[in-house]
C-alpha cells in the first residue's frame, strides 16, 4: 500500500496480528478460578519492559491498587499508554515506572490542574515519547481487539501531533480518501477496575466504559480488580450484563473501593481533597517522598492506604456525594 | 445593564451560539457551563456529549472530570470514547469548544509543549486528549479564551489540534473531513470568525468597553476586520440569573 506520509514517532508495541494470534492461541481458555491478591497478580503478570495499559478515565474507575503495587514492586523501563491518564499517570510517574510513552492525555488532572511531579518527569528527558490523541489510542486498542494490525481514522492529519506520531497516511482503495493508519496495540498487560466479576473473570461494568472493552480484548494479559465478587450463577442468570468474558482475563482481585481516590460510578465519588493534597505535595520533592512512603511504599495494600486517608468514614462521605445526597464539591 | 465579569460574558456569548436541536461535544469548565446555560435558556433539546462516553445527561452540577458520574446523570447512554468520537466522525456533532496555550491566525491550537526539543520540552502540557479528535470531526469548533499577545501567537510552537492549518484550502487537502473547522473565537475582548477564502481570523464583534485597537494590541498576529463590526451584546439579566443560580451556583467556573 502506498504510504503518503508518516510520523517520526516510534511504535512501541508490535502491531503484527499473526504474532498476536500465535500468543492468543496458547492463552488458557479453561474456566478456572483466577482469584488472587493484587500483589500476586502484579508479580505474575507485570514485568519490566512490558507495554502497560491502565483502564478507566484518569481518576474515574481506575485500578488504583494495581498502580500502587507496580510502584511497590519497583517495575521499570515499561512502555505506557498515556490514554485519558490523569491520576494513574501521576502515580506511575512518581515511581518512574515507564520510559517509553504513547501520549494522548498526560500530566494534567483536567479541571484540577497540572501535576508538577508528572511534568518534572516528562521534562527530564528520561522518557521517549510518541504523540497521539485519545481517539487514536482508542482505535489502536480497537484494532488489537479486532485482531488486525491497524485501523483507519480521519483525525490527526495536517498537525504536528501526526508528525510526532507513529501513524502513516494512506489512501482508501475504494474512494481515494486519505486516512491516518493507526497501528494496533496489543498491550503485554493491562489492568482494569470493574464493578463486579466472578472468580473466572466474567465482568460487569456500570457507567461509561471509555476504551476498556477493547483494551480488555487486545491485551495479552489482563488483571481485573473488582468492587465485589459475584457468583458464576449470577453471571449466567443475566448474561446480557457481561461486558468482558473470562477468556480475556488472567487475574481477578477483589478490591472494594479499588478506584479510590478516583470516582466509581454508582458507588463513591472521587476524593477531591486527597487529590488536591497530592497535587500540592508534589511541589516539594522531599515532602512528596514522605507522602509516597506514607501512602504507597509504607502500605501493605489498598485497605491500609484508605485507612490512612479517612477509612470508612471518608468513604461514606464519598458515597453520599456520588449518590447526589450532597454536592460533589461540598 | 447588569454587572458581570469576563468569564460570565464569554459563557453567555458562547451559549447563544448553540441553537436548539444542535449537538455539542464539551469538556469541563466554561464549555460545559455554556452548554448547560444554552440548554436551560435557549436550546432545551441541545444534545451534550462527553468524550469519555457520557451521552445527553441532565447535568445536575458542574462535572470535575469529563468522565465523572455527573456526565452520565440521567443520561440517555453511558458509552465509551469510540461511540462518541465515531458519532462525531459520522457528522452528527455540530459544535465543540476547545482551548490551548497558544492559538494562531488559522485557529490551530497548541496544548502539547513549549520549547523546541520534543523529547525534552521546556514545558510539557497534556497533549491532545480528545481535542484533536473533536476538532477534526465536529462541524464547528469554537474557542473560549482570554486574549493576550502570548496566547494569540504568530506561530504555534506545536500544532496539537487542527484549525484551518495553513489557511486557504490546506485543511481540505490534508485528508481531514471536508467542511469542518474553526468557527468562532470568543475572548474577553471580542468575537472573531474566519474569513472564508484565506481562513484567517477576523474580528466580527467587540465586547463593551473595548476597542479594535485593544483587540489588535492583545494579539500576536494581524487580525482581519469584518466590514461591519458590531458591539457584542452584554449578558442579559436572565442569562446571568440562570448562570449564577442554576448552572454554577458555587461559582467554580465564573469565579467569585
Amino acid at each position: 500500500m502506498n504510504v503518503i506520509a508518516q510520523g517520526s514517532g516510534k511504535v512501541f508495541a508490535d502491531p503484527d496480528a499473526d504474532k498476536a494470534r500465535a500468543f492468543f492461541r496458547k492463552k488458557n481458555r479453561k474456566m478456572v478460578s483466577k482469584l488472587m491478591t493484587v500483589k500476586e497478580a502484579v508479580e505474575k503478570f507485570v514485568h519490566d519492559g512490558d507495554y502497560l495499559c491502565i483502564g478507566g478515565f484518569g481518576a474515574n474507575r481506575i485500578p488504583a491498587a494495581v498502580c500502587h503495587e507496580i510502584l511497590r514492586q519497583g517495575r521499570k523501563n515499561m512502555a505506557f499508554a498515556g490514554h485519558t491518564s490523569t491520576h494513574d499517570f501521576q502515580i506511575l510517574c512518581a515511581g518512574e515506572v515507564f520510559n517509553k510513552l504513547d501520549v494522548a492525555y498526560i500530566v494534567g488532572l483536567e479541571a484540577r490542574g497540572l501535576s508538577v511531579g508528572a511534568r518534572r518527569y516528562m521534562e527530564s528527558g528520561k522518557v521517549e515519547i510518541s504523540e497521539w490523541t485519545n481517539y487514536s489510542l482508542s482505535v489502536r486498542f480497537k484494532a488489537g481487539a479486532a485482531g488486525v494490525s491497524f485501523y483507519p481514522a480521519r483525525n490527526i492529519m495536517g498537525t504536528d501531533t501526526f508528525k510526532y506520531s507513529g501513524a502513516k497516511i494512506i489512501e482508501c482503495p475504494f474512494t481515494g480518501t486519505k486516512y491516518a493508519a493507526m497501528p494496533a496495540i496489543y498491550p503485554d498487560v493491562s489492568a482494569l477496575h470493574v464493578h463486579e466479576a466472578d472468580i473466572y473473570g466474567n465482568c460487569r461494568i456500570r457507567g461509561i466504559t471509555v476504551s476498556d472493552l477493547d483494551v480488555a480484548r487486545a491485551s495479552k494479559h489482563l488483571i481485573i480488580t473488582c468492587e465485589r465478587l459475584i457468583s458464576n450463577e449470577e453471571i449466567r442468570r443475566e448474561p446480557s450484563l457481561t461486558v468482558i468474558p473470562y477468556w480475556c482475563v488472567d487475574a481477578v482481585c477483589e478490591v472494594p473501593y479499588g478506584s479510590y481516590p478516583g470516582n466509581m460510578y454508582g458507588e463513591y465519588f472521587s476524593d477531591e481533597d486527597h487529590l488536591r493534597e497530592w497535587l500540592k505535595v508534589e511541589e516539594n520533592p522531599e515532602e512528596f517522598k514522605k507522602f509516597l512512603d506514607k501512602n504507597i511504599y509504607g502500605c501493605k495494600n489498598h485497605f491500609e492506604y484508605i485507612e490512612k486517608n479517612g477509612g470508612l468514614e471518608r468513604l461514606q462521605v464519598l458515597r453520599q456525594k456520588e449518590l447526589m445526597f450532597t454536592g460533589a464539591r461540598s | 445593564m447588569a454587572d458581570y465579569n469576563v468569564m460570565e460574558l464569554m459563557i453567555c456569548t458562547a451559549a447563544r451560539e448553540l441553537e436548539d436541536g444542535a449537538s455539542v461535544g464539551v469538556g469541563t469548565g466554561a464549555p460545559c457551563a455554556a452548554a448547560m446555560l444554552a440548554q436551560k435558556l435557549y436550546s432545551p433539546s441541545l444534545t451534550i456529549l462527553f468524550e469519555a462516553g457520557g451521552a445527553a445527561p441532565l447535568i445536575p452540577e458542574m462535572p470535575i472530570s469529563v468522565g465523572d458520574s455527573r456526565t452520565t446523570w440521567k443520561a440517555i447512554m453511558a458509552s465509551g470514547m469510540c461511540e462518541i468520537m465515531e458519532t462525531a466522525c459520522r457528522g452528527l456533532l455540530d459544535y465543540t469548544f476547545l482551548g490551548g496555550a497558544q492559538i494562531d491566525m488559522y485557529g490551530n491550537l497548541n496544548s502539547t509543549r513549549i520549547g523546541p526539543d520534543h523529547q525534552k520540552p521546556k514545558v510539557r502540557f497534556p497533549g491532545s486528549g480528545g481535542a484533536n479528535d473533536f476538532a477534526s470531526f465536529c462541524w464547528r469548533m469554537m474557542v473560549m479564551t482570554p486574549q493576550d499577545p502570548k496566547r494569540f501567537a504568530e506561530k504555534c510552537q506545536f500544532i496539537t489540534t487542527p484549525g484551518w492549518l495553513e489557511g486557504g484550502d490546506s485543511r481540505a487537502k490534508s485528508g481531514l473531513p471536508l467542511g469542518a473547522g474553526p468557527y468562532k473565537i470568543i475572548t474577553n475582548m471580542a468575537v472573531m470568525d474566519f474569513e472564508p477564502e484565506s481562513k484567517r481570523m477576523r474580528i466580527i464583534a467587540i465586547n463593551p468597553g473595548y476597542s479594535e485597537k485593544d483587540v489588535q494590541d492583545n494579539c500576536g498576529f494581524e487580525l482581519l476586520k469584518a466590514k461591519n463590526i458590531v458591539e457584542n451584546k452584554p449578558p442579559t439579566v436572565e442569562e446571568l440569573t440562570i448562570l449564577r443560580e442554576q448552572v454554577d451556583p458555587y461559582r467554580y467556573v465564573i469565579g467569585r
